[in-house]
């Protein structure tokens, strides 16, 4: 493929432009959130950079962003931690324990179906069971939601990782006498560890994002997260450019790490449910 | 006949305890979940939608309507113009989206040096929280102390733009949010879809001295067309959901200008708290889901047939 220089440039330019444009409004955030309230009112492009905000809103008495900090870090762990576990498990039965194909093919379809409906259909249900259960506004009800929520993101992105394992590493361990279970523990869950790891970090990241379960299912500060305080700020306190902007640079930090780690399995992930290219 | 019972009793104990029995466990968790949180909403949505729930004294009352709800619904003016604007917004998003990834796309898909860079950074807004790029573009599109409104001042013009507080704005301007936050997931699906492309194909187009534009025409997008689709069926599925970026941007408003399906059906279960009629217009959303779902499969599968 040959490529004149001038066409080259014009190529790499118009990209850069476009990182640009994704970049700015979080570079606008960060810059917003280091601002005093008279530096965002004249509007100025240079100020001293002020760390008020985020102490405000960590430590102020209008917001708790502590505790919704602890809350997000609670349900975003425990949801990538069942959904790693009982994803897996599954996963590896359907990609490999020779199910009848309508069984595997059957449960791969209601994923898809639970993946691509809009998540508002079920918030009257859980609702309801959150507080019969007496689990409302505690984050244990937004865990349930968000295991539901990520479980066909976990199942079909860990049955591609495991339809990828040789098959005859499996049937080695098997004829060397080990259980089906301690072949799956010993033998296959180490090759696929990449893979399990890559799945866990990105539940974790959807479930940190997640708003209209952690809305709806909470009320107070004991079971919110980072999200429903940020829209909190907009809605409350609608003047408060800096503090809202520190809040949502906070919950910028997993995913900004997670693109320096990004791979080739994360982007697998984010496109789950599209037919394989 | 004692004999067959025997032995499907000692199959089905095998199948529990015996050596085979891992299958069945492992899988077990997930139908547990599955069933218990997926299938019995859906038919507690059923059941909700033929009844008038209301909370007294924290206690649930529930009083069967049957098809109550429909009159509700056809006295109802927000539902019908949610749905209008649902559909304009997923019609514009797919579309412009599709164009933009694809661009992208085929645009990062000839970079060397640089494409660790572009793809890094091209996935950021599928990660992080659409609540934090509802707040980002809130202060952007600020009327008082907001970029644009700053720029376009220092511009000269006179009376910029109201965004999000505009009747006529609103919707083009959560529009141009939902761009930017989801091109990149069209461009990571035709990205692959180039990739897929055998390299020959291309390179036998450029010997035979096709220009760019006309190797983009004649080879890549009849090859990408499929994949295209899919794209888009997809792309279109998932636009339904908006939800969160809304909330922030202008909460269904000014008026009822950005008012989305998600949006109406949570208003009518948090302000109004109409509990009965939430599930009913849920259960409408599922059921018209399903379909589009199981046509979105079905032609995917063709697709993936034809492709071989």
């Amino acid at each position: 493929m040959k490529q004149g220089t001038a066409s080259k440039i014009a190529l790499n330019l118009s990209l850069l432009i476009v990182v640009f444009i994704i970049l700015f409004p979080v570079f606008y955030i960060v810059q917003t959130s280091l601002k005093s309230m008279a530096d965002v009112y004249s509007g100025s492009f240079f100020f001293t950079a002020k760390t008020a905000n985020y102490e405000e809103i960590f430590t102020g008495s209008r917001s708790n962003f502590a505790e919704l900090t602890r809350n997000s870090l609670i349900v975003s762990s425990s949801v990538a931690l069942i959904c790693g576990v009982i994803g897996s498990l599954a996963a590896y039965s359907l990609a490999r324990l020779s199910w009848r194909r309508w069984v595997a093919g059957g449960v791969v379809v209601w994923l898809l179906f639970i993946n691509m409906m809009p998540p508002i259909v079920f918030v009257t249900p859980y609702y309801l069971w959150a507080r019969a259960a007496g689990i409302y506004d505690t984050p244990a009800a937004v865990i349930m939601a968000h295991v539901v929520l990520n479980m066909p993101l976990a199942v079909i992105m860990m049955m591609n990782f495991f339809a990828e394992v040789p098959r005859e590493l499996e049937e080695a361990a098997v004829i060397d006498g080990c259980a089906q279970w301690q072949a799956f523990r010993m033998v296959i869950l180490p090759i696929v560890r990449p893979g399990l790891a890559a799945m866990a970090v990105l539940v974790f990241v959807f479930s940190w994002k997640e708003f209209l379960f952690s809305l709806s299912l909470t009320t107070t500060s004991a079971g919110r997260t980072i999200p429903v305080g940020i829209a909190n700020f907009v809605q409350e306190f609608n003047i408060r450019y800096g503090e809202m902007a520190a809040g949502s640079f906070v919950a910028m930090i997993p995913a900004l790490v997670l693109v320096l780690l990004a791979q080739r399995h994360i982007i697998k992930g984010l496109t789950v449910g599209a037919i394989k290219g | 006949m004692a004999h067959l019972t025997m032995k499907s009793k000692n199959d089905w104990r095998s199948r529990l305890f015996g050596a085979g029995s891992f299958k069945l466990w492992a899988l077990l968790p997930l139908l547990v979940v599955l069933v218990i949180f997926t299938l019995l909403p859906i038919l507690q949505l059923v059941q909700m939608s033929v009844s008038e729930l209301e909370f007294v004294d924290g206690e649930l009352v529930s009083e069967f309507v049957g098809l109550g709800q429909l009159d509700n619904l056809a006295k109802d003016p927000i539902a019908g113009i949610a749905l209008k604007n649902t559909l304009v917004f997923v019609v514009a998003v797919v579309i412009i989206e599709t164009v933009t990834g694809f661009c992208l796309a085929v645009a990062i898909s000839r970079t060397k040096t640089l494409a660790v860079l572009y793809r890094s950074v091209v996935i950021i807004p599928l990660l992080i929280p659409p609540v934090a790029i509802g707040t980002m573009w809130s202060l952007m599109y600020d009327y008082n102390y907001g970029l644009f409104t700053t720029i376009l001042i220092e511009m000269g013009v006179q009376y910029p733009p109201l965004w999000t507080a505009d009747p006529d704005l609103a919707l083009i301007s959560v529009i141009i949010v939902d761009v930017w936050h989801w091109t990149s997931f069209m461009f990571l699906i035709m990205l692959a879809g180039i990739e897929s492309i055998p390299p020959p194909l291309l390179e036998a187009a450029r010997v035979d001295g096709a220009t760019e534009l006309r190797a983009i025409r004649h080879v890549i997008l009849p090859m990408m067309a499929p994949t295209i689709l899919v794209a888009m069926l997809l792309r279109t599925i998932l636009a339904f959901k908006v939800f969160d970026q809304i909330f922030v941007l202008t909460s269904g408003g000014p008026g009822t200008a950005t008012q989305v399906i998600s949006m109406h059906i949570y208003k009518v279960f948090s302000e109004q708290f109409r509990l009965g009629y939430a599930a009913f217009l849920s259960l409408m959303v599922a059921a018209f889901m399903f379909i589009f779902v199981a046509f979105y499969l079905w032609a995917s599968r063709v697709v993936r047939r034809r492709l071989g």
